[in-house]
């Protein structure tokens, strides 16, 4: 009961203190500029939340304050039952108040209609949450916790159920309310009231839904195009990765190692490169381009510049990732059932074609439908190479960005886009789920995979030799067009744009960063920095549950997350917009919403990482912590998380660089104050500042290795000093995460 | 008595998963400082039991009273209780000393405090300067050893034990059992062990509780279970049994006579009364002798020889019965004729 008591009166002294200490509105200039203090507690503006109710005429607060006294109250009921209960009930209404408060007032009264109707018009309205609301919210939740807690739930486990709710609380505003805000955006006008016409014009626009190609008109719809696109990138990606899976288990290839290698390259390639890359090969000014106008007068042309550019890029960019899930799926088929089939009189080719291939049917079909989504979710190649043939990432980028303004069919667009990748990730999870027959039993199957027929061995090394040079080709154009003067015109070397982007200067004793490229270049690191721990937590947490804790609804709880995982980048970034440019919350153009989309964007890896890893961990090692009286944060902190280091390492580089690559939501959300690195060498390829461009990214490909590499060292020393039931945790290798990469 | 050991009370427990009843209306008593065994068969409900007392899971009804303080809903870690886990669950990447510390430190002991506390644990478990061993570097006798020291440093009213010995090989196991047991004798803690194999729970207890179905079959000493099974089931647990039927002839005072294939023979009463009835009889309470023509006779169909007794099955009219003769200087071969004799302990009357 003490401890009981005790860990509520902290909760409670939090709230009070949030009440009357913190201003509770949103500060104009930032909570952390602490200019607030001056003016504080007597103006409109920083009050807290109990004078805002009494001097300012917020009396709506009175509500929230009122279940906060209630949980008051509850404190000194002493039947355990009855006093978890209510204080379940205290915090539950308390947060829901809360919510609805912020919803239903906004900056200028009521925001619904039908509120305005029924209760009349306001004096005044209510700027966004600022850190007294928000501080408060986060008690009632835990209130509501202990209160549930306190009636036995999760075994009366309080930080567990805390946690629980805590995780739905973040996953429901940062996931799930700028989703919503997205889909109630598209019916409404700039005003905010309900109007159907945007999203009936836009959802009926011929420029999206156009069907005129197979006619023999002009081009397709948006729409079209896009689906076309990601079949024939899923198609050509998966192929290309299963030639590259033969290759490397079922041939005497020399370059396996090289083969393994390739895998790494999509982690570390900021999204659009390859579509750099291959500007400065075959745009109009590329080495091919022109060397094929010298040589034979072939009239330099815009063909790259489309769906056929965006296509190369995207085969260059998945097929790593497609030959990273085939090459488990290939040496997944178990060799004894290859014998089998050989003692049975047949040849090498009857077997492939009756017994090895049907077995990776399943794993093939997963691979296109990651190659699908990962098409129909990247942004970068189609910004670079689209031109004025986007599809649909890059036109909601261009209708709420451009001259069009049209945040309606931004949302209509997103919501198209949306509807594709979810029903593949449902094909994946519902259809696919448990037809995989090709997996590696663990009894240490002896015998060899037979190699291919030979006109096949052929057939897959003339395929794959071609691109993986194709492919070195690329990356040495990425090196090598940093030292470039002028791309194609110009070729002599020199060191002029990596003095621009990063030079440095000595003045007065102190170091100036001179460089254009360095103030997005530490904002980058900065908040890479504080993600990545930040999404290791949450994505260990959130694991961490789904392990351990049986609860009503865990499944949904799981299934929803890693559904956020098949949401394309573009359409977080236009739904943050949506949800966070207005009360109740606005964050936009702060360090926040950045950090909040990497967090909650790249958390479902580290889930996924944690799960693996936690599943290998006998529970009976929680147990036996909780029956030595440690508590679960205990339990954590001195038992799971030291054998869960190397999960832990791997989803810390993982956000790290993933924060460092990323563009497609990053683009909608970066500020004059907060530009990051991907969105400026964006910028910089829209001035055709190419060198500039190539020589930034390859310092960030160079950043990354050296960061994974680091990291990679630190996690090769291992405290357990023998063999034991822990060792058989397999060392999560980074590469492993990029089968999950959404650009 | 040991002060700290306390009672053990389960009132009308009972436990479901989803539609399933692993435990149903439980009712139990463990008195202070005494070892209690739960025996059954495996998937009986012996380890969910034990986890509730734990409160490791909780019950869907009922209460759990220990040391006169009702804990049904107390969660795990302000239990009084310490648990030795059947995989020992030892945390790997800590050594065996900060191990055992493990659970005083958790209970707010200082460290250094904690640290001499556990070493003082390690000596009573014998494993006096190994404590800078990490559990990988122990072997399987001496992890153990470490997992009860770690639960026992904690000076718990009730230690539970779950099958603490399944890990261990067969020599071992008889060793470790006796060590827990002096163990327990000298501390005067209360304990409850959770095992399948009966030889260990009638070597170890003072009570066993027989479970079958997620109900208790039988519980008492093991001198009462062994020499008064309540049923057959219960006979053919403890120690195997050959169940006949009998007819019951008349019964005067607490001695009964019964008949069996024709063999009059007199057993302890308890309370029967004259009809038909069941005979548990031990195979070593059978007699064979060689013989073509018998009251009760029978026909050896196998037999095998075991070093200090010879195992038999003899085919008769009442069934197969399985006989321990420990006349190894007369084998009897298969397809000897046998006349069929009682002795007269390792008999008794089933009620069911
Ligand atoms: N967490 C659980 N969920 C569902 N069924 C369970 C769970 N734990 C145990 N059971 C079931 O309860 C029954 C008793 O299990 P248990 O107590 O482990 O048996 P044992 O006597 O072998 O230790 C078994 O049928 C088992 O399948
Ligand atoms: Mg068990």
């Amino acid at each position: 009961m003490n401890n009981r008591n005790r860990r509520l009166n902290l909760v409670l002294a939090v709230a009070v203190a949030a009440a009357i200490l913190l201003p509770w509105y949103r500060i104009e200039r930032g909570f952390y500029s602490f200019s607030w203090l001056g003016d504080f507690p007597q103006t409109d503006a920083t009050a807290p939340g109990i004078l805002q109710l009494f001097l300012h005429g917020r009396w709506w607060l009175l509500a929230v304050f009122a279940a906060l006294a209630g949980a008051f109250a509850a404190r000194f009921v002493t039947e355990p039952m009855r006093r978890g209960r209510l204080l379940a009930w205290a915090g539950g209404i308390g947060i829901f108040l809360l919510a609805l408060q912020g919803l239903a007032i906004g900056a200028t009264g009521w925001t619904w209609t039908i509120s305005e109707t029924l209760f009349g018009q306001l004096a005044n309205g209510q700027p966004s949450m600022g850190a007294g609301a928000v501080v408060t919210a986060f008690a009632f939740i835990l209130i509501f916790s202990f209160g549930l807690a306190e009636q036995g739930v999760m075994r009366g486990d309080a930080f567990v159920v805390s946690i629980i709710a805590l995780l739905i609380f973040l996953v429901a505003i940062f996931v799930f309310y700028p989703i919503g805000s997205m889909f109630v955006g598209a019916f409404q006008d700039f005003d905010g009231s309900v109007n159907f016409d945007g999203f009936t014009r836009s959802i009926t626009d011929p420029s999206i839904w156009s069907l005129d190609c197979v006619i023999g008109g002009q081009r397709c719809g948006v729409a079209w195009r896009t689906f076309f696109l990601a079949i024939m990138t899923a198609a050509g990606s998966t192929a290309l990765g299963l030639a590259f899976a033969l290759v490397a288990t079922r041939t005497r290839f020399p370059f396996k190692k090289g083969l393994r290698l390739l895998t790494v390259l999509p982690i570390i390639t900021p999204p659009f490169v390859i579509g750099l890359a291959l500007t400065l090969l075959f745009g109009r000014a590329g080495v091919v381009t022109q060397g094929l106008s010298s040589l034979f007068g072939v009239e330099p042309s815009r063909w790259l510049y489309g769906l056929t550019g965006i296509w190369i890029a995207q085969v260059l960019s998945f097929t790593p990732i497609s030959f990273l899930v085939l090459i488990g799926v290939v040496e997944g088929v178990s060799p004894s059932m290859e014998e089998a089939s050989q003692t049975l009189r047949a040849n090498r080719w009857r077997t492939f074609w009756r017994v090895s291939l049907p077995l990776m049917k399943p794993g093939i079909a997963n691979a296109f439908l990651i190659g699908f989504i990962e098409s129909m979710a990247d942004f970068g190649n189609p910004l670079v190479l689209g031109g004025s043939h986007g599809v649909l990432s890059t036109e909601i980028f261009f209708a709420v960005v451009g001259s069009q303004n049209d945040p309606a069919r931004a949302a209509v667009l997103a919501m198209i886009l949306l509807c594709f990748t979810l029903s593949a990730f449902l094909v994946q999870r519902l259809w696919l789920a448990g037809k995989n027959f090709a997996t590696v039993t663990g009894k240490g199957d002896s015998g060899q995979h037979i190699s291919l027929p030979r006109p096949l061995s052929v057939a897959v090394h003339m395929v794959v030799i071609p691109w993986m040079i194709f492919t070195l080709v690329v990356y040495g154009m990425i090196i090598f067009g940093g030292f470039v003067k002028t791309w194609g015109l110009d070729n002599t070397l020199t060191l002029t744009h990596y003095a621009k982007a990063f030079s440095v200067t000595i003045r007065d004793g102190s170091i100036a960063w001179t460089g254009v490229a360095w103030n997005s270049f530490w904002t980058t690191m900065e908040i890479a920095l504080i993600s990545a721990p930040l999404t290791a937590i949450v994505g260990l947490a959130t694991a961490y549950v789904i392990v351990r804790q049986k609860f009503v609804g865990r499944n949904l709880f799981e299934f929803a997350l890693m559904m956020s995982f098949a949401i394309p980048g573009t359409v977080i970034g236009i739904s943050y917009i949506m949800a966070f440019n207005l009360p109740p919350l606005e964050m936009t153009g702060t360090a926040l919403i950045l950090i909040a989309c990497f967090v909650f964007r790249n958390m479902p890896v580290g889930v996924r990482g944690g799960v693996a890893a936690m599943s290998q961990l006998d529970k009976s090692l929680d147990e036996a912590s909780i029956t030595l009286r440690a508590n679960s944060f205990r339990t954590i902190t001195k038992v799971i998380l030291p054998l869960l280091r190397p999960a832990i390492t791997a989803a810390l580089v993982y956000s790290f660089v993933r924060a460092i690559t990323s563009i497609s939501a990053v683009i909608f959300l970066v500020s004059a104050e907060y530009n990051m690195a991907t969105s400026y060498i964006v910028g910089l390829v829209e001035n055709g500042e190419y060198g500039v461009a190539i020589a930034y990214s390859s310092m960030l490909i160079v950043v990354m290795v050296v960061v994974i590499l680091a990291f990679q060292l630190l996690v090769g020393e291992r405290r357990l000093r023998r063999e034991n039931r822990v060792a058989g945790l397999a060392k999560p290798e980074v590469p492993a995460f990029s089968q999950e990469k959404t650009a | 008595m040991n002060p700290s050991s306390g009672s053990v009370v389960f009132q009308n427990v009972r436990k479901t998963f989803g539609a399933f009843t692993a435990i149903h209306d439980l009712t139990l008593t463990v008195d202070p400082g005494t070892l209690v065994t739960l025996l059954g068969p495996s998937g009986c409900g012996k380890t969910t039991t034990l986890r509730m007392l734990a409160g490791l899971e909780h019950p869907t009804a009922g209460r759990i009273i220990i040391g006169g303080k009702d804990v049904t809903m107390l969660p795990a870690n302000e239990r009084d209780v310490s648990m030795v886990f059947q995989s020992y669950a030892l945390f790997p990447h800590m050594n065996s000393l900060e191990n055992v510390a493990y659970g005083l430190q958790s209970s707010g002991m200082n460290k250094k405090e904690a640290r001499q506390k556990a070493e003082h644990g390690l000596e009573l478990v014998g494993l006096a300067g190994l404590g800078n061993r990490l559990p990988a570097e122990l072997s399987g006798g001496q992890q153990q050893r470490v997992a009860v020291a770690r639960a026992l440093v904690l000076e718990p009213q009730v230690l539970l034990l779950d099958e603490p010995l399944s890990n261990l090989d067969a020599r071992l196991r008889r060793r470790v059992r006796t060590e827990i047991r002096d163990l327990q004798q000298r501390l005067q803690f209360t304990a409850v062990y959770v095992t399948h194999d009966q030889d260990e729970a009638l070597a170890v207890s003072d009570k066993i509780v027989v479970m079958k179905d997620g109900e208790i079959a039988q519980e008492g000493s093991p001198r009462d279970l062994y020499e008064a099974p309540a049923s057959s089931f219960i006979a053919d647990f403890i120690g195997e049994a050959n169940v006949l039927p009998c007819e019951i002839i008349d019964v005067s005072g607490a001695q009964a006579t019964v008949s069996i294939e024709g063999l009059q023979h007199v057993v302890p009463a308890r309370g029967a009364r004259a009809g038909r009835g069941k005979l548990a009889v031990r195979p070593s309470a059978i007699t064979l002798e060689p013989a073509d023509d018998a009251a009760f006779a029978g026909r050896i169909s196998h037999a095998a020889y075991l070093g200090d007794h010879i195992e038999y099955e003899a085919e008769t009219s009442g069934g197969t019965l399985f006989v321990v003769d420990p006349m190894v200087d007369r084998p009897l071969s298969p397809g000897t004729r046998v006349s069929i004799g009682l002795k007269t302990r390792g008999i008794a009357l089933i009620l069911d």
